[in-house]
C-alpha cells in the first residue's frame, strides 16, 4: 500500500528525514517512535503533503502511484488520512458543512455524485455513534472551543466519515486524558480492517497497550534506527531511548 | 491640475446655483449658513484634510456634475421589483431621487409612526427640535452641503412605546441622464419604549453617467428606547455614496448598525458618528465590506462617550482584492465625566492580492480615569494552518480559500437577526466572493 525509499526531507533547508525505507501492508498497524525532534511529525506532515517541507531525494508509492506527485487533497482524495498533532480551530466553518465538503469532492474525485441529505444524515449518525461523537459538536464551527480530547474525537470522527485506506495519526495520544485515550483508541480500533492500514506516531508506549501494533519502528536523527514487534515498544518504555543512542553513536563513522 | 482647478470650479460656482434654485426652499431657514459653513470649511475636502487622507473625492465633482433640484421621473412597481432589493414581511418605504412614494411604499400604522416627505415635515415638533442640531455637524464637509442642497428625504417618528413588529425597508431609487449631484437627507426619532427596525437599499435605474449621493441621516434614539439600523450597500454600479449617520442615544437605549458594503458602486465612504448623552446606553455596530477592482470603500465612524455607564462595541471586517483600497478610521471619545465606560472596537481585514490595500486607523481618546477600553485592528491573509488542514480532508485549494474568506464574513453576518436580511447579505457576499 505505501512504499516508501530512502525519503530525504528540509526544511528551511535545513535536513529533518535522512533517508526513511518503510513498506506498509494492507490490514498493518505500524508504531512509529523516537525521542523529541527525531523526524515523526515531518514524516506525517511530509507524507500529507504540507508545503513547507521539500523533499530532497526518495520515493514514496502509494497505491501504486507517486505520491510526492500529488497535492494534498489529491493524497487525501486517494485515501490517505492525517490525524493532526494540534487540529486547527476555524471559526465560521461549520463541522457539518465542512465534512459534507469533503465528503462530496472526494466523491467527485472518484466519479460519483454528491451524497444526497438524507443519505449524508443518515451516514453521519451511524459514524457519531460508533465514535461516541457527541452531536451537539456538530453544529458548532470546525473546532472552534472544542477542548483539546475533543478536537482530537472530531479528527478520529472525520476519518470515521472519510474511511481513508492509510490513516497516520501524529501524536494523537498527546494531550488526552484516559478516558479519552480509550475512547480514541476504540474508535480505530473499530475502523481497523484488513484493507487499510494505520501508521500511529507516538512518543510514548501508553497508546499502544490500547492500539495493538504490528510492527514498531524507532526513528531517531532522520531515520528508522530500528524496527520490531510490539515487544519492542515495551522495552523502549522500559529502558527510554538513551541506549538506542548510545547503538548508534558507536555505528556512526567518526569524522 | 486641472481636477484641482475644476474643483475649485465646484466650490466657486456653488453660491450662485445656489441663490438661483435653494435660498429659498422650503421650511428650513439654515441653509444659506449651511453653505457658507461648507464654504468656510474649505469646500469639497482635499487629502489635505485629515479625515479625507486616504480619499480622494475632488476627481468625483469634476466637469459638469449637476448641482440643480432633481426631477423626480415615474417608477414603476415592476421596476421597482426588477432591482431585487425588496425584502418579504417588511413594512417599505421607496424614494425616487430622495421623494417618498406613496402608491409604491406600504408605510407602518400610523398609530405606530408617523412617516412623511421630509419637506413636508417642517411642522413637526420632533423636526424642530433635532433636524440639523447634532452636536459635530458643524465640522463635517457633506453635512452642511447636504443641508445647503437637499431636496427632501424621509421623516420617521416611532411613537413611544410603540413596537414596530416588522422591519422597515426604505428604498433609494435614483435616476438620471447625467452626472449628478443628490442630496438626499433623513430624520429618523424613536420615542421613549419604542422599538424599530429599519433597512436602507439603494440602486440606480438606467443611469448613464456616475451620480454622487450625498445622503445625511439625523437619528434620535430616545429613553430606553431601541433602534437598529442596516445599511445594505449593494448593487450600485453608476452611484458613488457618501453616507452620513449622525446618531444621538438617550439614557438606557440601545442602537444597532449594521453597514455591509458589497456593491459595484467604485466609491463609498459611510460616516457614522454616534454621540452617546445619557447614561446606560448600549451600541452595537458591525461593518463588512467587500472591496475588488479598483474600488475605494471608506468607513469612518465616531463614538462620543459624554456620560458614565455606557458600552459600545465596533467590530468592522472587510475582504481586499484585485487592486482596491480599503479605509478603516474608528474614533472612540470617552469624555471627562463618562466613568465606567466599556468601549470595544475591532477591525480585521483579509487582504487578498498583493496589490490591494488598507488603510485602517483605530483611535481611542481617554480622558476619564475608571473605564475599560479597547481597540485593534489585523490585517493579514487566510491561514496557513487552516488552509492546509482543510486540504488534507480532501477540499482543493481554490474552494478551500473559499471556506475560509467566507468563514471571516460569516463571522459578522451571523448578528444580523433578521433573516431575510442575513439571507440577502450572504447571498450577496458569496457572489462577490467568487468572483
Amino acid at each position: 500500500m505505501l512504499d516508501i525509499k530512502n525519503l530525504h526531507a528540509a526544511v528551511e533547508g535545513n535536513a529533518i528525514l535522512k533517508g526513511i525505507n518503510l513498506t506498509v501492508k494492507p490490514g498493518e498497524v505500524h508504531a512509529i517512535m523516537g525521542p523529541n525532534g527525531s523526524g515523526k511529525s515531518s514524516l506525517a506532515s511530509v507524507l500529507a503533503g504540507r508545503e513547507s517541507y521539500e523533499v530532497t531525494d526518495g520515493s514514496v508509492d502509494f497505491l501504486g502511484k507517486d505520491l510526492l506527485d500529488m497535492s494534498p487533497e489529491v493524497r487525501a482524495r486517494e485515501g490517505l488520512f492525517l490525524a493532526f498533532q494540534y487540529p486547527v480551530e476555524i471559526p465560521g466553518v461549520s463541522n457539518i458543512n465542512f465534512l459534507k465538503t469533503a465528503v462530496n469532492e472526494i466523491r467527485a474525485y472518484h466519479g460519483e455524485p454528491p451524497m444526497q441529505a438524507k443519505a449524508f444524515l443518515d451516514m453521519l449518525k451511524s459514524k457519531q455513534k460508533l465514535m461516541e461523537f457527541d452531536a451537539n459538536l456538530m453544529n458548532r464551527s470546525l473546532n472552534e472551543g472544542f477542548s483539546g480530547g475533543e478536537k482530537k474525537r472530531n479528527d478520529i470522527f472525520q476519518m470515521a466519515m472519510l474511511e481513508p485506506k492509510l490513516a497516520i495519526m501524529d501524536e494523537t495520544d498527546s494531550g488526552l486524558d484516559i478516558d479519552a485515550l480509550r475512547i480514541v483508541s476504540a474508535g480505530v480500533n473499530k475502523l481497523r480492517n484488513k484493507d487499510n492500514a494505520f501508521i500511529i506516531i507516538t512518543h510514548y508506549q501508553r497508546l499502544l497497550e490500547y492500539i495493538v501494533p504490528d510492527f514498531v519502528h524507532v526513528l531517531y536523527n532522520g531515520r528508522i534506527v530500528k524496527s520490531g514487534t510490539k515487544e519492542l515498544a515495551l522495552e523502549l518504555e522500559e529502558k527510554g531511548y538513551d541506549w538506542l543512542k548510545e547503538d548508534i553513536r558507536l555505528e556512526e563513522p567518526v569524522q | 491640475m486641472t481636477t484641482a482647478t475644476k474643483n475649485i470650479s465646484f466650490n466657486e460656482a456653488l453660491p450662485a446655483l445656489f441663490g438661483a434654485q435653494f435660498s429659498t426652499g422650503g421650511w428650513f431657514t439654515g441653509r444659506e449658513a449651511a453653505l457658507k459653513q461648507f464654504l468656510a470649511l474649505g469646500g469639497i475636502p482635499t487629502v489635505k484634510v485629515e479625515d479625507w487622507k486616504y480619499t480622494n473625492v475632488v476627481p468625483f465633482f469634476k466637469n459638469d456634475i449637476q448641482v440643480t433640484l432633481p426631477e423626480v421621473p415615474e417608477v414603476t412597481a415592476a421596476q421597482l421589483e426588477a432591482t431585487g432589493l425588496l425584502l418579504p414581511d417588511t413594512y417599505r418605504l421607496v424614494l425616487v431621487n430622495g421623494v417618498l412614494q406613496p402608491h409604491l411604499s406600504q408605510l407602518p400604522p400610523a398609530t405606530q409612526a408617523t412617516v412623511s416627505k421630509l419637506s413636508e415635515a417642517g411642522s413637526q415638533p420632533a423636526v424642530e427640535r433635532y433636524f440639523h442640531q447634532s452636536p459635530k455637524i458643524a465640522g463635517f464637509h457633506f453635512a452642511q452641503l447636504n443641508a445647503a442642497l437637499f431636496n427632501d428625504g424621509l421623516f420617521i417618528e416611532v411613537k413611544a412605546k410603540a413596537q414596530v413588529e416588522q422591519p422597515i425597508q426604505v428604498v433609494h431609487l435614483y435616476l438620471a441622464d447625467q452626472p449628478r449631484l443628490f442630496n438626499p437627507r433623513h430624520l429618523v426619532v424613536v420615542n421613549e419604549g419604542a422599538s424599530v427596525q429599519i433597512v436602507e437599499s439603494a440602486a440606480g435605474i438606467g443611469l448613464t453617467d456616475n451620480v454622487v449621493i450625498n445622503s445625511v441621516t439625523e437619528s434620535i434614539v430616545s429613553e430606553r428606547a431601541q433602534l437598529s439600523q442596516y445599511q445594505l450597500q449593494t448593487g450600485g454600479s453608476q452611484l458613488r455614496f457618501i453616507n452620513q449617520n449622525l446618531v444621538e442615544q438617550k439614557g438606557k437605549s440601545l442602537y444597532n448598525n449594521y453597514t455591509f458594503t458589497l456593491t459595484d458602486s467604485d466609491f463609498v465612504r459611510n460616516n457614522l458618528n454616534i454621540s452617546l448623552n445619557e447614561e446606560r446606553t448600549e451600541t452595537h455596530m458591525y461593518g463588512f465590506y467587500i472591496a475588488a477592482g479598483s474600488q475605494l470603500i471608506d468607513n469612518h465612524t465616531s463614538v462620543d462617550h459624554r456620560m458614565p455607564h455606557c458600552e459600545s462595541n465596533e467590530l468592522y471586517r472587510g475582504v481586499l482584492m484585485d487592486k482596491a483600497t480599503g479605509v478603516f478610521n474608528g474614533k472612540i471619545y470617552v469624555h471627562e465625566d463618562a466613568q465606567k465606560t466599556n468601549a470595544f472596537q475591532q477591525n480585521n481585514n483579509l487582504v487578498i492580492s498583493p496589490d490591494a490595500a488598507i488603510y485602517t486607523k483605530p483611535q481611542l481618546e481617554i480622558f476619564a480615569d475608571d473605564v475599560k477600553c479597547s481597540h485593534g485592528c489585523t490585517i493579514g491573509q487566510v491561514s496557513d494552518d487552516a488552509l492546509f488542514y482543510l486540504r488534507a480532508r480532501g477540499i482543493g485549494e481554490a474552494e478551500a480559500r473559499n471556506l475560509l474568506v467566507k468563514a471571516f464574513a460569516f463571522d459578522i453576518t451571523a448578528k444580523v437577526t433578521i433573516p431575510a436580511v442575513r439571507k440577502q447579505v450572504e447571498q450577496i457576499a458569496s457572489q462577490y466572493l467568487h468572483a
